[in-house]
C-alpha cells in the first residue's frame, strides 16, 4: 500500500510539445482516483508518466515516499491494466500472469499460489487458466488483465481505459467488479476514463484534465454541484448542462436570462459584473415544467426522446432560438411545436465568466 | 517506424545490428564499391599493373556492338519472359478463381516448379528439346520442323525464354491469384446485375482492379529476367550460340571470369547496379502507398 | 461463381489441367529419363513411360559416382547442398531478426544511417558484384569453405524489411506490459517477439531454404575442390560433360534429387511457402 504524489509534473516532448502543464495530486494510501478528460487532453500521458512508460521531464513523482522519476517500471511496485489488455498472445493464462513473477524469481510454489488465488478472486476456472487470451471472450480477456495486475501484488493499480473494448453491458458489469475489488484489495488505484459515467461512479476523486491543464480535482459529487469551470461543468453530467449567454444586470443584482426575463441573485448580486455578459448554466434535470408561472421561459418544442424513466425534451426559447435540453423523470406527454413553460431557479444555476471560463462564486 | 515505447540507450543496438552491418559492409558495400573504382581502371594483360582512365572503359562499352547486341537481347529476352509468364499465369488464375472445386489441388501443381534451381530448369527443358534426342524435336520433325538450338540463335533464345518463363509461373499464379480473391464479390455481383458477362467483366472490372498487382508482378519479373537467370543460361547454351543468349549478366561473367577484363566487366557490373537502382526505386515508388519510410 | 454457367466451369478445368500438364511435363520426362537404362535412352524415340531402372540409377548416382563408377557418387553434394541451403536460412534469419529488433525498438544516434546501409543491399544482387565479392572472399581465405559459400549471401534486406514489418504491427501495449512484468530488451525478444514470429520465421525460413539450395553461379565460383561441390552446381557440369558421354539416365536422375527437397518443402509446406512468398514482396 502505498500514496502517490505528483508535484508540478510535467511532460515536454521532444518537438517542444507540452503535454501536461504541471500537475499537484496527493493521491491517499487507498484512495481510487480517476483521472478523465476528452481524448487528447494528457491523462493517459500522466498515467503512463506514473508507470514509468514515458518520461517525467519536470517535477517530482513520488510513489510510497520514494521518488521515482528515474525508475524503471518494473521497479516502481506498480501493476498496469491496458486498454487492449495487451495480454502475451502466444502464452497460456496461467503464463501471462506468471510471467513478472518468474523474472521476478519467485519460486515456483509461490507463483502458482499467487496465480491460483487471482484466478479464485476473479473466477477464473482452471479450464481457462491453460487456455490461450484469443480463446477467450472479451470479458474474460479482461479479467486475465486484472489477475496479471493483482498477482504482482502491487501498491499502486494503474488503469488505463481497461472498459473500453467492451460491449455495454459487460462494461457495466466489469464497473462493478472493479469497484468491488478495489474497495476488497484496498489498493491505491489510479483510472484514466474518458467515460463520465464510469468516471463518477468509480473515483473517490476525479481529476478532470483538459489540453494538459487541470481544470478540477475534487470529489463526484463537488463536480456535479459545483463545477470550477464551464469545461468541467459541460464534461460532467449526461445529458450535458445547458449553457445560456446571459447578462449582469446595471445592479448587478439580477441575470438577465432572456427579454424581459431576469432571476435575483440575491446574496448582494455580483456588483463587480453589472453589465458583464456571464454564462449561465443549468443541468436538464434541475429545469422545472411551470404551469401558469410568468417568469417562465417559452420552449418550443423541437424533440423528444423517451427513455422510459425519464424524458428528454430538445427545445428552443427566445428570438435567438437558444438550444435546450430539459430532462424529467417518468413519461412527459409532449409532442414537437408545443410549448414548455420552463423555470429556472437561483439555487440551481452555475456561473461562469464569459472571458476565463472560470466558476464565479454568488 | 519507431515504437512509441523504446527500451533506453546502451551499447545493445549497435551489437544487434553489428552482425548485418559487418556483411554488408564487406561482402556488398565495399565490393561494389570495388566494382565503381575498377571501372575506372583498365589492367594490362598479366595483370601486373592497372592505370586510371576514368570512363574509357564506359566508351568502349558504348561503342562495343557486342555489349549493345547483350543489351538488347537481355530487354528483348525480359520483355518476352516477363509476357509469356504473366500472361499464361493470369489465365490459369482466373480459370483456378472460377473453379470452386480442386482449386488448392490446382494451385499446388502450379507452384511447385518455383522451387526449381534454374540450373535445374535448364537441365529439365534442355533434355526435352535435345537436339538429337529429344522428345519434342522427334516431334517436330514429322511435321517438317527441324529443331536444333545448338546452331539456330533464335531458337536457342526461345528455349531459354521458354525454360525462365515456365519457372516464373508459380510466382506469378500466387500473386494473381490472391490479387484475384482479394476483389470484393460484391463489385463482380453489381455488375452481373449491371447486365455484364464474364467476358466483359473481366476487362471492365478484374483487369484494371488487378492494375496493381499486374504492375507488381511486371517489375519482378523484369528484375527475375534480368538477374535470376544465370543458372538457365548457363545450363543450356552457356551463352551460345554465337553470343545468342548471352544475356547481360551472362556477359559480366562471362568477360570477368573467362575473359579476364577485369575494368570491362566492372564497367559492366556498374551499368547493372544502375538498373537495379531504377527498377528498385520505381518498385518503392509503387510501394510506397502502402510502406511508409519516414522515421 | 456469379452464374452458372457449365461450360465456362467446364472450360476453366480444362485450361487448368491443361496448365498443371504443361507445367509438369517436363519433371515427368526427367522421371521417366531417370528410371530406364543407357541402352534405352539412346534409342529415338525417347520413351514417355517410365522404366525398372530407378533404384538401379538411384544407386549408382548416389553411391557409385557417374562416368563408369569412379567410386563418388552424388550423396556428398546433396549434403553440401543441405548445409549450404541450411546455413544460409539461418544466417539470414539470425542476423536480420536481430537488426530489426534494433532498428524497431531502439533509438540510437546512426539508427537511420544502418537502416539505409541494410536498405542499399537490395540494390546490390550477387550478380552485379560478383567479381569484387570473390576477391574479396579470396582474401578472406573463405575459398571452398562453407562459410565462403553462405556468408557473402545472408545480408538480406528483404529479410530485415518483413521482420521490421512484422514487429511494427506488435502492439506497443506489449512492451509496456513486458516492462512492467520487468523483462528488459533481451528478455522480451527471446519470451515475446520470436515466439509472436514463429510462424513468419517459419514461412521465411521456406522461402529461404529454396534460395540457398537453389544457388548456382555463387558455389560455382568459390568452390574448387570437388569435396564442396554442391548438387546444383553438378548439373551445369554434367550437361556439358553429358555431350560427349550421353549417359542421360544419370543425368536426369541427379536433376531429379537436385529438385526434390525444394519441391518437397513447397508442396508440403504450402501454407508457409505462400505466406513467405507474399511477405517477403518487398
Amino acid at each position: 500500500m502505498a500514496s502517490v504524489k505528483l508535484d508540478n509534473i510535467q511532460k515536454t516532448y521532444p518537438n517542444g510539445f507540452k503535454a501536461i502543464h504541471g500537475v499537484d495530486v496527493d493521491v491517499q494510501d487507498g484512495e481510487f482516483l480517476v483521472l478523465v478528460g476528452p481524448s487528447g487532453c494528457g491523462k493517459s500521458t500522466l498515467l503512463r508518466m506514473i508507470a514509468g512508460l514515458e518520461t517525467v521531464t519536470g517535477g517530482e513523482l513520488e510513489i510510497g515516499d520514494k521518488v521515482v522519476n528515474d525508475l524503471e517500471p518494473s521497479k516502481r511496485d506498480i501493476a498496469m491494466v491496458f486498454q487492449n489488455y495487451a495480454l502475451y498472445p502466444h502464452m497460456t493464462v496461467y503464463n501471462n500472469m506468471a510471467y513478472g513473477l518468474k523474472i521476478m524469481g519467485l519460486s515456483k510454489s509461490e507463483i502458482d499460489e499467487r496465480v491460483k488465488n487471482a484466478a479464485g478472486i476473479l473466477e477464473l476456472t482452471d479450464e481457462q487458466l491453460t487456455r490461450k487470451p484469443r480463446e477467450l471472450s472479451g470479458g474474460q480477456r479482461q479479467r486475465v488483465a486484472m489477475g496479471r495486475a493483482i498477482v504482482r501484488k502491487p501498491s499502486v493499480f494503474l488503469f488505463d481505459e481497461p472498459l473500453s473494448n467492451l460491449d455495454a453491458k459487460l462494461r457495466v458489469q466489469m464497473r462493478v467488479e472493479i469497484k468491488r475489488l478495489q474497495e476488497s484489495l484496498g489498493i491505491t488505484s489510479i483510472y484514466v476514463t474518458h467515460d463520465q459515467v464510469e468516471a463518477m461512479t468509480l473515483g473517490h476523486r476525479l481529476m478532470v484534465l483538459n489540453s494538459g491543464v487541470v481544470e478540477q480535482l475534487g470529489t463526484p459529487i463537488e463536480l456535479y454541484e459545483r463545477p470550477a469551470s464551464l469545461f468541467v461543468a459541460e464534461f460532467i453530467g449526461s445529458p450535458a448542462m445547458n449553457i445560456l449567454d446571459t447578462k449582469i444586470s446595471e445592479d448587478g443584482e439580477s441575470v438577465d436570462i432572456a427579454t424581459n426575463i431576469g432571476l435575483a441573485l440575491g446574496n448582494g448580486g455580483l456588483p463587480d459584473y453589472a453589465g458583464k455578459k456571464v454564462k449561465l448554466g443549468v443541468r436538464p434535470e434541475h429545469l422545472q415544467l411551470a404551469e401558469g408561472s410568468e417568469n417562465s421561459l417559452p420552449l418550443t418544442v423541437t424533440l423528444v426522446e423517451h427513455l422510459g424513466a425519464d424524458t428528454l425534451v430538445h427545445g428552443h426559447f427566445g428570438e435567438d432560438e437558444t438550444d435546450m435540453t430539459v430532462r424529467r423523470s417518468g413519461t412527459l406527454k409532449t409532442v414537437p411545436g408545443d410549448k414548455l413553460p420552463i423555470s429556472i431557479t437561483r439555487e440551481n444555476i452555475h456561473l461562469f465568466d464569459a472571458e476565463t471560463s472560470r466558476r464565479i462564486d454568488l | 517506424m519507431l515504437k512509441r515505447v523504446h527500451f533506453g540507450p546502451s551499447a545493445l543496438p549497435y551489437l544487434l545490428v553489428l552482425p548485418q552491418i559487418l556483411v554488408t559492409v564487406i561482402f556488398f558495400i565495399w565490393p561494389a564499391s570495388q566494382a565503381l573504382y575498377q571501372s575506372l581502371l583498365v589492367e594490362d594483360a598479366f595483370g601486373l599493373s592497372s592505370k586510371f582512365v576514368w570512363f574509357e572503359n564506359f566508351e568502349y562499352l558504348f561503342e562495343d556492338p557486342y555489349y549493345w547486341g547483350s543489351f538488347q537481347r537481355t530487354f528483348v529476352f525480359s520483355f518476352l519472359v516477363a509476357s509469356l509468364s504473366m500472361g499464361s499465369a493470369l489465365l490459369l488464375a482466373v480459370m483456378a478463381d472460377r473453379v470452386v472445386k480442386g482449386s488448392g489441388l490446382y494451385r499446388t501443381f502450379l507452384i511447385w516448379p518455383y522451387a526449381v534451381a534454374p540450373a535445374a530448369a535448364g537441365a529439365l527443358w534442355f533434355f526435352m528439346f535435345n537436339p538429337t534426342l529429344g522428345i519434342l524435336p522427334y516431334v517436330l520433325q514429322f511435321i517438317g520442323y527441324d529443331w536444333n538450338h545448338k546452331v539456330n540463335g533464335t531458337e536457342a533464345m526461345a528455349l531459354v525464354i521458354f525454360a525462365a518463363s515456365w519457372k516464373q509461373i508459380a510466382y506469378n499464379f500466387l500473386f494473381f491469384l490472391a490479387g484475384l480473391q482479394s476483389i470484393p464479390k460484391s463489385l463482380i455481383e453489381a455488375a452481373a446485375i449491371d447486365g455484364a458477362g464474364p467476358g466483359r467483366r473481366f476487362w471492365t472490372i478484374v483487369f484494371p482492379l488487378l492494375s496493381p498487382t499486374t504492375f507488381f508482378l511486371l517489375v519482378i519479373n523484369v528484375v527475375y529476367a534480368f538477374f535470376e537467370t544465370f543458372g538457365i543460361v548457363d545450363a543450356i547454351t552457356s551463352g551460345g550460340p554465337a553470343n545468342s543468349t548471352q544475356i547481360l549478366v551472362y556477359k559480366v561473367y562471362n568477360d570477368g571470369f573467362v575473359g579476364l577484363d577485369l575494368g570491362g566487366s566492372a564497367a559492366q557490373s556498374v551499368i547493372l547496379m544502375g538498373i537495379v537502382i531504377g527498377l528498385t526505386v520505381i518498385q518503392f515508388r509503387f510501394v510506397e502507398k502502402k510502406v511508409s519510410y519516414n522515421d | 461463381m456469379i452464374e452458372n454457367r457449365p461450360f465456362l466451369t467446364f472450360m476453366a478445368h480444362t485450361v487448368l489441367i491443361l496448365g498443371v500438364i504443361v507445367v509438369a511435363f517436363p519433371l515427368w520426362l526427367t522421371f521417366v529419363a531417370a528410371s530406364h537404362d543407357a541402352v534405352r535412352m539412346s534409342e529415338l524415340p525417347l520413351p514417355i513411360w517410365p522404366g525398372t531402372h530407378f533404384f538401379e540409377n538411384l544407386d549408382v548416382v548416389l553411391n557409385k559416382g557417374l562416368w563408369g563408377g569412379d567410386g563418388v557418387g552424388v550423396s556428398y553434394m546433396l549434403v553440401n547442398s543441405m548445409i549450404m541451403a541450411l546455413m544460409i536460412a539461418f544466417g539470414k534469419i539470425s542476423i536480420s531478426l536481430l537488426s530489426a529488433f534494433a532498428i524497431v525498438y531502439f533509438r540510437f544516434p546512426f539508427r537511420m544511417g544502418f537502416f539505409w546501409m541494410i536498405f542499399i543491399t537490395l540494390m546490390l544482387p550477387v550478380e552485379v558484384r560478383i567479381l569484387p565479392t570473390f576477391e574479396v572472399v579470396a582474401n578472406l581465405g573463405m575459398l571452398d569453405t562453407y562459410w565462403g559459400l553462405t556468408v557473402p549471401l545472408i545480408a538480406s534486406a528483404t529479410a530485415t524489411f518483413m521482420f521490421r514489418q512484422v514487429f511494427l504491427t506488435i502492439p506497443d501495449e506489449l512492451l509496456e506490459a513486458a516492462r512492467i512484468d520487468g523483462a528488459g530488451p533481451i528478455r522480451f525478444f527471446i519470451d515475446i517477439l520470436i515466439p509472436m514470429s514463429r510462424t513468419n520465421i517459419a514461412a521465411l525460413f521456406v522461402i529461404l531454404f529454396i534460395y540457398g539450395w537453389n544457388q548456382y553461379l555463387w558455389p560455382l565460383l568459390v568452390t574448387t575442390d570437388q569435396d564442396m561441390y554442391t548438387i546444383v552446381m553438378q548439373i551445369g557440369r554434367m550437361l556439358e560433360a553429358g555431350e560427349s558421354v550421353p549417359q542421360w539416365h544419370l543425368v536426369m536422375m541427379t536433376t531429379l534429387l537436385s529438385v526434390l527437397p525444394p519441391v518437397a518443402v513447397v508442396v508440403f509446406m504450402q501454407r508457409l511457402f505462400v505466406q513467405g512468398l507474399t511477405e517477403t514482396e518487398k
